[in-house]
């Protein structure tokens, strides 16, 4: 066999990771205390954007694409013929400090195929961290891939160096998971995220006696699903990350949708594309369940198990529940204010700081960036009364659906819902 | 009553001077303009006025002591704009401010809060990109330089940021536009003009043979990545662009590729 370059690892094995979603650098406000290299910053950076219009915060790599098991929707299967390599410790650490001092990077994400076993894999992983850490006085972000099956001991290792730690759950019912990833189980997927949770509650704990406790993950974990795959429901699929949110204390649940890799396999549904309409429009439930006080209830009914690809969930429910409207801009809740279709949070929070000043009307919606020509039919202001009575939640429905510019302008934009809470940290001025 | 018109030197200090003195001097100003700038009013009576720290310093305190929390420094960077007339809408803000009214900041109806409100808003984005945006490339001697074109005068609002992130590392980071830097050695940061410019004016690029010795394996390394990471199914340019201005590319490593 010959040897590759670095610069041929890193091909290989960029592309194979490209696929797990998760690029964001947020939460973690690791003080360059130790003189060194590196800082975590509270909101996130991303310092590019690949054509595809998608993040690029971190070094996202896998440490090797070979791998001992076989689940059917991973192109790095073992049953698959393609180029595999595995990149060393050294090469990782250097790529990472190198990248991360010329601004590339907020920091490195690793993952890995499964070699040998689960606590080999692990070791190794273990051992970047800690090598950044220790020998290069790194403080910068790190993100690291638990492996399922690894011991108790790794994951606290682990968590000792990783602002983050995640185990990607993949496909959201046991029985499915069976099917797809045999040598999976739901038990070695839990187990180290009920770990991981009860690490980081009691480091916080510590952290609340003594100011020096060592930190645990203290930008929290993540977990992620693949969309498509297999026939669950968009309520089956919500319920579950809301109640991940609360069981596990996750900070993100991402949403994959499937690309069909491996078209051989008959386990796996036919699809020419991977259903990012669908994916957006979980994106957008999820972000409605953290910053817009819904309930994973309010976005789907018994009934009604999926979302409507047409509208975004948030008119969804409006349109479902048109008796809870209009909204009265100058009086009501804030609560109310953030469930009306073309109102955003940051919108919404200047709505009810502006409206203590003088009463607002119609005009002042359209400067405070209120799409008005969502809103009109939700609110009422002080000069016109706009409601949408009289209106059938269908013909109401088409009217606005036919009235947005170009309707298909928001569904490839996953991205634009996942950074709107993007803001600049800048350092205090004198 | 004469039609009053204040000029200064350009200087957010300079322009706090004037406003100092409006008050001193009881002139209700119909404009405040940059010496350097275009006048509207021919046949006003100008005041030029000289900064003076001790001045400006009470304007800003008793502006600093008015605002809340995280808009303390909003009418600095609402300023940095250097949007044409911002000095009047500052100046009428600041006079409501004085007058006694309360938490005007958040009074969103008024046009000129907005607008002010909106030119902060502008201007923090544009110190966000210099975070996002600026590429050090490793020259010979150490030193990691960068020399990029932000559209207004944030590098002074990111230094702390690249202080606190690259502690141990000597770099530079260069205003290709107004033609100034801040470089970063021994633990302090300090402004540099530079005469013998060994890199290209239009996109910073330090001449070949300056550069450190890994320079070229870690930007080409770099632009693999880029390549690879990309997902080719999910291809969405206008979104690309709307995160990732074309006025930066020039100044990016990765996007080199395709220039
Ligand atoms: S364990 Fe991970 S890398 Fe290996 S086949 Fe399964 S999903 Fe792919």
């Amino acid at each position: 066999m010959n040897k590759l370059t670095v610069q041929q690892k890193l091909e290989i094995l960029s592309d194979a990771a490209k696929y797990d979603v998760s690029c964001v650098s947020s939460g973690s406000n690791r003080k360059n205390s130790t003189k060194g290299i590196g800082n975590g910053v509270a909101c996130g950076i991303c310092h590019s954007f690949t054509e595809d219009g998608r993040c690029v915060s971190l070094l996202k790599t896998l440490m090797t694409n070979h791998c001992i098991y076989d689940c059917a929707y991973c192109a790095n299967r073992r049953s698959n013929d393609r180029p595999r390599a595995t990149l060393t410790v050294d090469e990782i650490v250097d790529l990472t400090i190198g990248f991360y001092r010329r601004n590339f990077i907020e920091g490195l994400f690793l993952s890995s195929g499964v070699i040998r076993n689960p606590d080999y894999t692990m070791e190794r992983m273990v051992q970047v961290a800690r090598k950044l850490r220790l020998v290069e006085n790194y403080n910068g972000y790190i993100h690291l891939k638990a492996i399922p099956g690894a011991s108790p001991e790794l994951v606290h290792e682990a968590g000792l160096w990783a602002d983050r730690l995640s185990v990607n759950l993949e496909i959201s019912t046991e029985p499915n998971l069976k099917l797809l990833a045999p040598e999976k189980n739901f038990p070695s997927i839990l187990s180290p995220m009920t770990q991981i949770r009860n690490e980081i509650l009691a480091s916080k704990e510590e952290a609340r006696r003594f100011r020096n406790a060592p930190k645990f993950a203290q930008a929290g974990q993540s977990t992620q699903m693949i969309i498509g795959a297999t026939p669950e429901t968009d309520r089956q699929i919500i319920l579950l990350s809301s109640g991940l949110y609360k069981t596990q204390n996750l900070k993100r649940v991402y949403f994959s949708g499937y690309l069909p890799v491996n078209l051989y396999d008959k386990r796996l549904p036919a699809l020419t594309s991977p259903p990012l309409v669908r994916e957006n429009r979980l994106y957008q439930s999820d972000w409605l369940m953290r910053f817009y006080h819904f309930k994973a209830e309010e976005i789907l009914t018994e009934d009604q198990p999926f979302l409507d690809l047409d509208v975004d969930p948030k008119l969804g429910f409006a349109l479902r529940n048109l008796h809870q409207f209009p909204v009265d801009i100058n009086r009501a809740d804030y609560e109310m204010i953030l469930r009306v279709p073309g109102i955003g949070v940051q919108s919404a929070q200047k709505i009810v700081l502006a409206r203590r000043h003088r009463k607002l009307t119609t005009e002042h919606l359209l400067k405070l960036g209120v799409v008005m020509k969502r809103a009109r039919y939700f609110v009422t202001c002080s000069d016109v009364v706009l409601a949408a009575s009289g209106w059938t939640p269908e013909r109401l429905k088409h009217k606005i659906v036919a009235g947005s510019v170009s309707k298909n302008r928001k569904t490839l934009d996953t991205q634009l819902s996942l950074f709107g809470n993007f803001q600049a940290a800048l350092p205090p001025l004198h | 009553m004469s039609m009053d018109i204040i000029t200064y030197d350009g200087t957010f200090e300079g322009f706090l001077t004037g406003i100092f003195e409006c008050y001193n001097r009881k002139i209700f100003p119909v404009e405040i303009v940059s010496r350097n700038g275009e006048q509207k009013h021919l046949f006003a009576q100008k005041t030029d006025i000289q900064p003076d720290s001790e001045k400006a310093d009470r304007v800003w305190k008793g502006i600093q002591q008015k605002m809340t929390g995280k808009n303390k420094e909003m009418l600095f960077y609402a300023f940095l704009s250097e949007e044409p007339g911002i000095e009047m809408k500052i100046y009428r803000f600041v006079r409501r401010l004085f007058s006694g009214y309360f938490n005007i900041e958040t009074d969103f109806g008024d046009a000129d809060v907005l607008y002010l409100t909106q030119a902060s808003q502008k201007v923090k984005k544009e110190a966000m990109r210099m975070m996002q945006f600026v590429r050090f490339q490793h020259t010979k001697g150490g030193l990691y330089f960068c020399g990029i074109e932000p559209r207004y005068d944030v590098i002074p609002l990111v230094v702390g940021h690249f202080q606190k992130r690259f502690a141990d590392q000597r770099w530079l980071l260069f205003d290709l536009k107004r033609n100034y830097g801040v470089m970063y050695d021994n633990g302090k940061p300090q402004e540099v003009t530079i005469s013998a410019k060994e890199f290209s004016q239009i996109n910073g690029r330090v001449n070949e043979n300056l550069l450190e010795e890994g320079e070229e394996f870690y930007q080409r390394l770099w632009k693999t990545y880029f390549t690879h990471i990309n997902i080719q199914e999910r291809k969405n340019l206008k979104l690309q662009r709307q995160h990732m201005p074309r006025r930066f590319w020039k100044f990016l490593p990765e996007m080199m590729i395709l220039n």
